[in-house]
């Protein structure tokens, strides 16, 4: 299993802020899983087709695209980041 | 070296001074407050919500902190930075960094406030006389950012 947590414009379009996801077969990184996310439906096309820059995190670091995901990992996807 | 989040709002001249009558041997703290503006992309912002990840945000603040020790010579440093609800004038971070001498503190403070703008997971959400809108990345930040790797 791995947890997935959504921020900001995520959480509100995808009308999600976390779930529990069973490591889909042939997801080894973080272009895979956003790929894998695309797939869900119209909403999340949106976000996860590449054409948008969403930021991933695995385990409370940013991390990029080739990243490798494993199991019991906490992933996070959010858009670019805007504090200060 | 402390990093804190929080909804309550910080005094500047009780953390300036706890840092400085803390540290005898230092001769300068430099610090930044950003505050929030009413205005922004044309648009009055009667409000705004900080958004932020709890648990990576901290490690993400403490993460910038060891970057700056590595590599100027600080004695002291801070970040605190609040979420929640923010109205114009209120001010959203205080970063303050002390040593020896003014030039380390003044560039540590600045490659602090670089890193937090875009590496901190925080998010900006405001409300206008149009509605709500989420505040977008500007590339003058990564600009901003990316002059630290040499």
């Amino acid at each position: 299993m791995i947890t997935v947590l959504y921020f900001a414009r995520l959480k509100e379009s995808l009308n999600y802020s976390t779930e529990e996801m069973v490591l889909p077969e042939g997801v080894k990184t973080i272009a895979q899983l956003k790929t894998h996310l695309a797939k869900r439906g119209e909403a999340w096309a949106n976000l996860f087709n590449g054409k948008q820059t969403i930021r991933a995190a695995i385990n409370h670091a940013l991390v990029d695209n080739v990243a490798a995901v494993k199991d019991g990992d906490e992933v996070a996807f959010f858009p670019p980041v805007t504090g200060g | 070296m402390v990093v804190r989040v929080q909804t309550e709002d910080f005094d500047v001249g009780v953390e300036v001074n706890a840092m400085r009558l803390s540290h005898p041997n230092i001769g300068a703290v430099v610090s930044f407050v950003g505050q929030v503006r009413d205005l922004n992309d044309g648009d009055h912002v009667a409000a705004m919500t900080l958004e932020h990840y709890p648990g990576m945000t901290e490690k993400s603040l403490s993460g910038i902190v060891e970057q700056a020790v590595a590599r100027w010579s600080i004695a002291d440093a801070l970040i605190v930075h609040r979420v929640g609800k923010l109205k114009p004038l209120d001010q959203i971070v205080l970063v303050l960094v002390a040593s020896a001498h003014r030039k380390d503190a003044f560039a540590a403070c600045e490659f602090m406030m670089d890193l937090l703008k875009t590496e901190a997971p925080f998010w900006k959400k405001e409300q206008t006389p149009n509605g709500e809108r989420w505040v977008e990345a500007k590339d003058s930040d990564d600009q901003a950012k990316n002059r630290w790797q040499q």
